[in-house]
């Protein structure tokens, strides 16, 4: 008797009839994840570019702040995107390539290193943390490092700007506070994502690289110096 | 409980299914597919899970392509149609079929998972134990393997090398700096692991090429902690001092867990002074090559008996003109 009903769950309605005069409203639009995603996108086709760019420079403004004041909250994480961590590379690349710009003084970093460095040291992070056993996925990690090397170029920039006024030990005095700080908060900043998505004993071991990653960046940026 | 299965099914959730489990209708549990972390059923686990997901994907697509065929009937030309994309259809989920399967065997990271699962404590113990030898050679040492340690220090010594490459302006002719120091670093690391595997392997010492990259690895340790010193602090003598203590005990210690698992006088010789040569004259290569030795200071220490090796060096304009106007003096006076 209990299977019968179980198999027709609606059968006690059979009888119910709706009269003509009673109007029916409501909403019976039932929220469906990926159709609703899909007539976004095609509603947002016809949108004009300016409203596009303007949304997408938004998010990555807001995961800008985000990075800015680290607290513990899953916004980086939960809506991921690269957009930002190219800016920043490109922006850092960029940078960095003014004290290069004589081809016999290779010293300097390249434009290509720069971004080999900060991909493919963010992916040796990523794979390390997987399996080190985290949580997190392979593009939310992505995203976290990347997003966390805006300090770093702030102090870039800084560290430009005050190379122009001189480049004697006090400038390079500031750079080192200046380096050192931003290097000490871009660890802070990804850690306080990263570190919560592993087993609270392997925490060390994830953030020793991050550390390096963040070390070898840092130093590119203090040890640059204008071409003459 | 499994006696007479199939006509036992009570429970409405299936009760015990065995063919799930097994794929046959047999009582005995398969200890092979059991779920066991000892890290060499890996393969298996992931077979078996595959296995599972396309067993649904096959149901799955049985459903979809049934409620494709219970669909209208076109005519002719309608069914030419249909078949024709049912079969492109088939091709393309057998072809993604073959691609996932593929990708999930040899893409898999968990098959490097069981290297990995280390304690911050062991890794510290790890990196102390690696400077000090060991005694006992009549019975194979314990090598741990693992590679999380290892993989770090390499990364650490490519970050000493980068560092001291700045302080000392390196000039680099062909490739860049972040180039040549993860280069040299990786390729000593996993080039004479393999080197001294295949020795081993020659003469039949009972080592693994996991235990061999992991040694090798930590012996880097005591590399890093010389090089550090070393770029910032440039007094020769320390090195030489460094190089002896530090070096050679990271070394005794690599030789004497390889002199632990090998048989024979020859053989321990052979594996145990390549691995020492080699050893040592790397941590003398990094020193000079990549950091150039301020020239007053040698001279003052201790003579100039030491050259510093130094890399490609610039052509000189001035001297290539006087060679060719050489070369094409004598041809004119010729004429």
């Amino acid at each position: 008797q209990a299977s019968a009903d179980a198999n027709r769950p609606f059968a006690g309605l059979s009888d119910v009839s709706i009269s003509e005069d009673i109007p029916v409203e409501g909403d019976i639009s039932v929220p469906v994840g990926p159709s609703a995603r899909r007539d976004d996108e095609f509603s947002t086709l016809d949108e004009p570019v300016k409203e596009t760019v303007l949304r997408d420079l938004r998010a990555v403004g807001k995961k800008f702040v985000h990075v800015l004041y680290p607290k513990r909250s899953t916004a980086l994480l939960r809506d991921w995107d690269l957009w930002g961590p190219l800016l920043l590379c490109v922006t850092l690349a960029l940078l960095l390539q003014g004290g290069a710009a004589d081809s016999d003084y290779q010293g300097g970093p390249q434009f290509a290193e720069v971004f080999v460095i900060v991909w493919f040291g963010s992916i040796i992070i990523t794979i390390n943390s997987k399996l080190l056993g985290g949580t997190i996925s392979f593009f939310q990690s992505l995203c976290v490092l990347g997003y966390c090397i805006l300090p770093l170029t702030v102090a870039m920039a800084v560290c430009r700007i005050v190379l122009v006024a001189g480049s004697g030990s006090v400038s390079f005095a500031v750079r080192l506070v200046v380096v050192t700080a931003s290097f000490g908060w871009s660890t802070f900043a990804s850690t306080a994502f990263l570190a919560d998505s592993q087993p609270a004993n392997r925490k060390a071991l994830v953030v020793y690289p991050v550390f390096l990653f963040y070390f070898v960046i840092g130093w590119m940026v203090l040890t640059f110096s204008p071409s003459q | 409980m499994s006696a007479g299965s199939g006509n036992k099914n009570t429970e409405p959730w299936g009760s015990f299914d065995d063919n799930l489990i097994q794929g046959s209708g047999s009582a005995v549990i398969d200890m092979e597919n059991m779920d066991d972390t000892s890290g060499s059923s890996f393969e298996d686990m992931g077979e078996l899970h595959q296995r599972m997901k396309e067993e649904e994907e096959v149901t799955e697509e049985a459903a979809a392509t049934e409620d494709h065929e219970d669909g209208e009937f076109l005519g002719m030309k309608g069914l030419k149609g249909q078949l024709g994309r049912q079969v492109a259809d088939e091709v393309w989920q057998a072809g993604k079929r073959q691609a996932s399967r593929a990708f999930n065997l040899y893409a898999n990271i968990d098959i490097l998972r069981p290297y990995f699962d280390v304690e911050p404590v062991q890794v510290r113990s790890r990196l102390m134990e690696s400077m000090i030898p060991v005694r006992m050679i009549n019975f194979p040492q314990k090598i741990a393997g693992e590679l999380y340690g290892p993989l770090m220090l390499v990364f650490t010594l490519v970050a000493i090398l980068l560092h001291g490459m700045k302080t000392s302006d390196t000039i680099i002719r062909e490739g860049t700096l972040m180039g040549t120091a993860i280069g040299t670093c990786f390729g000593y690391w996993l080039g004479v692991s393999s080197f001294i595997y295949f020795l081993a392997y020659l003469v039949n010492a009972q080592i693994t090429m996991l235990q061999m990259l992991s040694l090798l690895g930590y012996g880097l340790f005591g590399h890093c902690v010389v090089l550090l010193v070393s770029y910032n602090i440039h007094f020769h003598f320390l090195f030489y001092v460094l190089w002896l203590l530090c070096g050679g005990l990271s070394t005794l210690r690599m030789v004497a867990a390889l002199l632990s698992r090998t048989v024979g006088q020859t053989p321990r010789l052979l594996l145990c002074g390549t691995l020492s040569v080699l050893h040592m004259l790397f941590l003398l290569y990094l020193h000079f090559a990549y950091h150039k030795i301020v020239e007053g200071l040698l001279d003052s220490l201790e003579g100039p008996n030491m050259v510093p090796m130094q890399r490609v060096a610039r052509d000189v304009p001035e001297l290539t003109i006087n060679a060719t106007v050489r070369s094409l003096v004598p041809l004119l006076r010729a004429h």
